[in-house]
């Protein structure tokens, strides 16, 4: 049975800057989320599944680290090395053994399940929400209002996205990175240290993920469960973003959060994941050479 | 005298095998244990609820075996997990029955499983009993029993239980807004809710519908905020409840009342914003609930269990209640019906009403729903802790609606 939601007068602006607003703090964490996810495949020929399970892992430390006192913004001085050093491992052994990119999607959805378990194990499968000081302060912009935990998290997407592209444009060793992506044996014949990079962009790419983490820490509940509700739309913001194309997922991320927001600010809230799916089937039909 | 004397020893005989009989039927149980499966949502985005589950589970059956079993054997509860899946739960079920060769089974947790399960019921001709199925209409076999608490008809019974209570509150309210997950169960009680808030005359203010699993709600609170309604009735899953009035909180609105359908209830009660929020219940750990002895010995078990488990709210409500109803059920089945045959269990059932700590659970209606009428009572967050404020006579002691 469709149930229409109730007509809408015409909507206040206010209703149309909150709504935009919310589209794109919301737009922020996927880019976030797909920021490392990318990277992964565009450049490393990975579909890191576990991606989503490291962000939670992170998010879940972010949580026990703020709980025994530590500030949650200190608590990245831990979780973003260990991230690091995690992703380098998961990237040494996937060298090691020649994972192919779709078997690296079967491989890390066992991770994604193994990690998941160690959460629930640790942590019960019950919600948890850090409650911290940043959760309380909001801004008031006119008539709108801009939560503290949203903008670092736009800063934090923003920032990293910025520096990631900066990097792979202007550096030697983010051009050399380019280069592998493009033909990994060439550049390995002009002097390129392909393994050592690859290795350097997995553990960036787990850091990032370790990033995500405290964003979803700030602004979420967290259950083991929710690991998955992320992946269909984080999958499309990189897919419309462009594989390994570092401000993609961002951009991407914020079309789609700012579409959903905008269909639920006027139309049924249902349709939203209509909207966001609907353009990465244009997208898809229209630029296949995007993935 | 010989007469005095004899009468002495009869009466010390007939103690002594008083005494014995006593001892006889507190005797450990003993023989081949009575073997009961079911699947609990022990991982997967159910699993915070499957937990309470499982420690309910665990807790009654250890209980059952210190005393004595069922029929004298002991008790084994063969648990398996269906990773909130339907498809794995039938899957399971089918193995609990041709496989493991349970004797009995009980229902696992949610509607989409326990329907899933049901089905595989039918086919071995084996007695259901379940607690947390949220669309009774669906539930067409007849040797299955809900303890939930849930009347056949909840889109009726559940709106007028809560616009009652806001009737009899000092200030009732004139508008209401509807806002809803789609997620099958909720979304069909609260359309009951819109339509009796419509024929109570209240002005809808707002109808709004999410997807189960909706992540942002800031566009839905800015609606709310813009439509002012003076009572937001949100048809809520687990957190859903929690992040729309997050999103409210962070552009500084919260409406006056607002009755959240089925929350996660320790996340509600802790939420900064959570004051004073609504929800449905069949039992709290206040009077009259707590009058009853056996609803005070399993709170005490609970809290001790929840707490080894690491639960961070170890308080017993709805879930972990009409958890401990079914296991009382089952019992209560197995030992009227002095059978653990299926067909005897459920004839019993259809005959004889359970008084278990949700209150007196009977199976005499249509598809052993009785209609019209329902445990359910309304709960507030009142200074961090719920407490039943209607119907009066299970309100909480000094307790009464606060309304703005």
């Amino acid at each position: 049975m469709t149930t229409l939601n109730s007509p809408m007068a015409l909507p206040s602006l206010t209703l149309l800057g909150q709504s935009l607003l919310s589209g794109l703090f919301i737009g922020a964490l996927y880019g976030l989320l797909g920021l490392g996810l990318s990277l992964c495949w565009g450049m490393l020929r990975q579909i890191n599944l576990a991606h989503f399970a490291l962000a939670f892992l992170g998010a879940y430390l972010t949580y026990q680290l703020a709980g025994a006192g530590m500030d949650p913004l200190a608590t990245l001085a831990v979780v973003v090395p260990c991230f690091f050093a995690l992703g380098v491992l998961m990237h040494w052994v996937f060298a090691r053994f020649s994972v192919s990119a779709f078997n690296s999607l079967l491989v890390t959805f066992g991770l994604t399940a193994i990690i998941e378990a160690l959460i629930q194990w640790i942590w019960t499968a019950d919600f948890r929400r850090m409650e911290s000081a940043y959760g309380e302060v909001k801004f008031r912009v006119g008539a709108l209002y801009v939560g503290l935990p949203e903008l670092l998290t736009l800063g934090m997407a923003v920032a990293l996205s910025l520096l990631t592209w900066v990097w792979l444009r202007y550096t030697y060793s983010g051009k050399a990175m380019r280069a592998i992506a493009e033909d990994a044996p060439i550049a390995a014949a002009f002097g390129v240290n392909v393994r050592g990079l690859s290795l350097m962009l997995s553990g960036l790419s787990a850091a990032f993920a370790g990033v995500a983490g405290l964003c979803l820490a700030l602004s979420y509940t967290l259950a083991p469960g929710q690991i998955y509700a992320w992946l269909g739309v984080v999958f499309a913001a990189v897919m419309l973003g462009g594989l390994g194309n570092p401000l993609g997922p961002l951009v991407a991320g914020i079309v789609i959060g700012v579409s959903e927001a905008l269909t639920m600010a006027f139309t049924a809230p249902a349709w939203a994941p209509l909207v966001s799916f609907s353009l990465l089937i244009v997208v898809l039909l229209a630029r296949p050479e995007r993935i | 005298m010989p007469g005095a004397n004899r009468s002495i020893l009869a009466g010390f005989g007939a103690l002594f095998a008083l005494g014995l009989a006593a001892q006889s039927a507190l005797a450990a149980p003993s023989g081949t244990p009575v073997r009961i499966g079911s699947t609990l949502a022990l991982t997967g985005p159910l699993a915070a609820t499957g937990l309470v589950h499982k420690i309910v589970g665990e807790l009654y059956v250890e209980e059952l075996n210190r005393k004595n079993g069922l029929l004298g054997r002991p008790v084994e509860w063969v648990l398996k997990d269906d990773q909130s899946r339907p498809d794995l739960a039938r899957t399971l079920y089918e193995q609990l029955i041709t496989v493991d060769k349970v004797d009995l089974i009980m229902g696992p947790y949610a509607t989409a499983n326990i329907l899933s399960a049901m089905g595989v019921a039918q086919r071995y001709n084996k007695v259901l009993i379940h607690h947390t199925f949220g669309t009774p209409s669906l539930a067409k076999y007849d040797m299955q029993f809900p303890t939930g608490g849930l009347a056949g008809d909840p889109d009726n019974t559940i709106p007028k239980l809560v616009f009652d209570a806001l009737a009899a509150s000092a200030k009732p309210p004139k508008s209401v807004a509807v806002v809803t997950s789609k997620f099958p169960s909720v979304h069909f009680i609260s359309l009951g809710a819109r339509e009796a808030a419509k024929k109570r005359g209240l002005r809808e203010a707002a109808f709004l519908e999410w997807d189960f699993g909706n992540r942002d709600f800031g566009p839905i609170a800015a609606r709310l905020k813009d439509a002012k309604p003076d009572f937001v009735w949100v048809g809520g899953l687990g957190l859903e409840g929690n992040l729309l009035i997050d999103a409210m909180r962070k552009i500084d609105y919260m409406p006056p009342l607002h009755f959240h359908l089925f929350p996660a209830p320790g996340p509600l009660l802790k939420a900064p914003g959570g004051e004073n929020a609504l929800a449905a219940t069949t039992f709290e750990e206040h009077p009259p609930f707590t009058d009853n002895p056996v609803a005070v010995e399993f709170i005490r078990l609970y809290h001790e269990r929840a707490a080894k488990a690491g639960l961070p709210d170890t308080s017993v409500e709805n879930q972990s209640a009409i958890s401990y109803s079914s296991w009382q059920t089952l019992e209560a089945a197995v030992t009227g019906a002095k059978s653990i045959d299926d067909k005897a269990i459920a004839q019993w059932l259809k005959k004889n009403p359970v008084d278990a700590i949700v209150g007196r659970l009977r199976w005499d209606g249509p598809f052993n729903y009785i209609y019209g009428t329902d445990l359910y009572k309304v709960k507030q967050n009142q200074n961090g802790k719920w407490a039943v404020i209607w119907p009066k006579e299970f309100t909480a002691p000094g307790a009464r609606l606060i309304t703005p």
